[in-house]
């Protein structure tokens, strides 16, 4: 098979690669929707030529000297190297249908989309520049969770970038947290889990624990469709499951309304 | 190669606890005299094991079947300690207790997980894993402390949030996030006092505020050693490389900047001299409350929001 063509990991039917790329990376015959780069991401949402990325200059370090396979910081180039990002986030401030508003994206193929300092730094400033320039924040999550290898300090990223959006929450700012397929762990018992409107792309798995962990805990098989997105909206965790194509004019419509309120 | 549990390492110090306790109960007319000489003995013990402490063996200690829990400490510290049952959502979680109890002399909302002695209350008590409705639980207590300004200590002590096919339908993440967002506005002192195993989101859930202490023993951590083993080393022995890697102990966790103090333990740990380890959290914690107290609320929240917002080591290029 050459890299022209690609087999759905649903279907399992084999694809031209550009059909799925000119169907926003779903699945033609299945809508399956395959994980997205963060820079296409917003090339996807945004309106064209109106964004810019912002805090590009915000490094990981290696405070804990961690070493597992690889020591973290060899782990970091080789990451950086492969995604030509500094870390496992991006953000970006512009406009969507016209309606300014700040952005972030989380990458996975960076460490797994993990939330080390940096991820929590940036997604703490998108949170603070909302707030400053009283526009809509909206993140879109794709994450392991908590990076183990910055320990503690990654899991006070949780109640970091929580405290942010504390400030939103107070000031009445609009956040829409978009979850996509995966969001687990720390990511999600943080931020992804905070918007005033939670929603994700059909088919995500999302939750606390890892399915594995949870099946090796109760030792028993998960129910079919567990933890997945349609799952979560059927238990409440979510206000809807959008269909990545309608994704973009149902933000726009979203923001409208929440964008339009009686004046005091 | 992993080396010689914690439980090996303390064999001789809990068989001089053992004779204490006997004495204890005794009427030895010489019995005070015959405790000192044996605590004396078990801190000369103790001089020569601590040097050789590793990561793995805190982490042991920190999960040490012996070690007071949070009911220990409330028992010890805390007069008419009434216990506030249920998240009037769906139900009581024992895995985390919280109530009202008169602490020098003023009403104190506490809150902390809870695991079980014997067999049958580890079960019940979910061996400390909360479900959403203790953390929900937790999260109305503080509001209930918020609307009658109590300030709220809460004891950290959970393996980490229950991962269950029913906490995944009630929303684990959500109430782990809610309970991080309101304890960022919650208008009242918050002391976190970490006095065994601070098992990841589970345990920050409950487990930030205004000032944190840890227990000289204890540990706090992004994931246990052995879920870290297994997923970075794939390798079940590597768990005392994982533990010393993820730099979990208070010393590190202070080091980090993340904790404000170390509660010291007695020698051999909490479990060896339980009164006095509460003795010593009662000496943190009275000051820290009074302090906070006396802070203007929109300073301690401000002080608050500072004290997150700078957490974390990235650099600008």
């Amino acid at each position: 098979m050459t890299n022209l063509w690609t087999r759905c990991n649903n279907c399992q039917r084999i694809l031209y690669k550009q059909d799925i790329i000119d169907n926003l990376y779903v699945c033609p015959l299945c809508n399956f929707h395959f994980r997205v780069e963060a820079r296409e991401r917003v090339a996807m949402l945004l309106d064209p030529g109106s964004y810019t990325f912002i805090d590009e200059n915000i490094y990981p370090e290696d405070p804990l000297g961690f070493e597992d396979s690889l020591p973290y910081s060899a782990r970091l180039r080789e990451n950086q190297e492969k995604t030509s990002l500094a870390d496992a986030i991006i953000s970006a401030v512009g406009t969507i249908g016209g309606i300014p508003v700040v952005m972030a994206v989380m990458e996975f193929n960076f460490m797994g989309g993990s939330m080390g300092s940096v991820v929590g730094e940036k997604v703490t400033r998108v949170a603070e520049r909302a707030l400053v320039e009283k526009i809509p924040l909206i993140i879109i999550s794709c994450s392991g969770g908590a990076r183990m290898q910055e320990g503690a300090l990654s899991l006070m990223q949780l109640m970091k970038t929580s405290s942010a959006l504390a400030k939103l929450d107070e000031a009445g700012i609009p956040y829409i947290s978009i979850l996509t397929d995966p969001t687990t762990g720390g990511v999600t018992a943080s931020f992804a889990m905070l918007g005033d409107v939670n929603i994700a792309e059909p088919g995500a798995l999302i939750g606390f624990a890892g399915p594995r962990v949870i099946e090796q805990t109760i030792k028993e098989k998960l129910p079919k469709g567990f933890q997945r997105a349609e799952f979560l909206l059927a238990h409440g965790m979510l206000d809807d499951v959008v269909h990545r194509k309608n994704l973009r004019s149902y933000l726009i419509r979203l923001l409208r309304l929440f964008l339009n309120r009686y004046e005091k | 190669m992993n080396s010689v549990d914690f439980y090996q390492l303390e064999k001789p110090i809990l068989e001089l606890k053992e004779r204490i306790d006997k004495l204890e109960g005794s009427d030895d007319p010489r019995k005070k005299d015959k405790i000192q000489a044996l605590r004396e003995e078990i801190s000369r013990l103790w001089e020569e094991i601590v040097p050789q402490l590793t990561a793995k063996h805190i982490v042991q200690l920190a999960r040490h079947p012996q070690r007071p829990y949070t009911l220990d400490y409330i028992q010890a510290l805390v007069e008419d300690f009434i216990e506030l049952h249920g998240d009037r959502r769906f139900a009581d979680d024992p895995a985390i207790v919280a109530g009202l109890g008169f602490y020098k002399g003023r009403t104190v909302a506490f809150i902390g997980h809870q695991k079980g002695r014997t067999t049958r209350e580890r079960i019940a008590r979910n061996f400390g894993q909360p479900n959403p409705e203790g953390y929900r639980k937790a999260l109305r207590i503080m509001k209930l402390a918020e609307k009658f300004h109590f300030p709220v200590v809460t004891f950290i002590d959970t393996p980490g949030a229950y991962p269950g096919i029913g906490a995944e339908e009630r929303g684990q993440a959500e109430a782990i996030a809610t309970n991080l967002r309101e304890i960022a506005k919650l208008k009242v002192p918050i002391v976190n006092i970490v006095i065994g195993e601070g098992g990841s989101g589970g345990a920050l859930a409950i487990g930030v505020g205004d000032i944190m202490f840890m227990l000289e023993y204890s540990f706090y951590s992004v994931i246990s050693p052995e879920g870290c083993a297994a997923i970075l080393w794939k390798d079940q022995s590597a768990v005392d490389k994982a533990a010393e890697n993820l730099k979990l102990t208070a010393r590190d966790l202070l080091a980090l900047g993340i904790i404000d103090k170390i509660i010291p333990e007695p020698p051999g740990g909490a479990h060896i001299d339980p009164e006095q380890t509460f003795r010593q959290v009662d000496r943190h914690l009275a000051p820290a409350l009074k302090k906070l107290e006396e802070m203007p609320i929109e300073e301690l929240l401000l002080a608050r929001h500072r004290k997150f917002r700078k957490m974390g080591v990235f650099s600008l290029k």
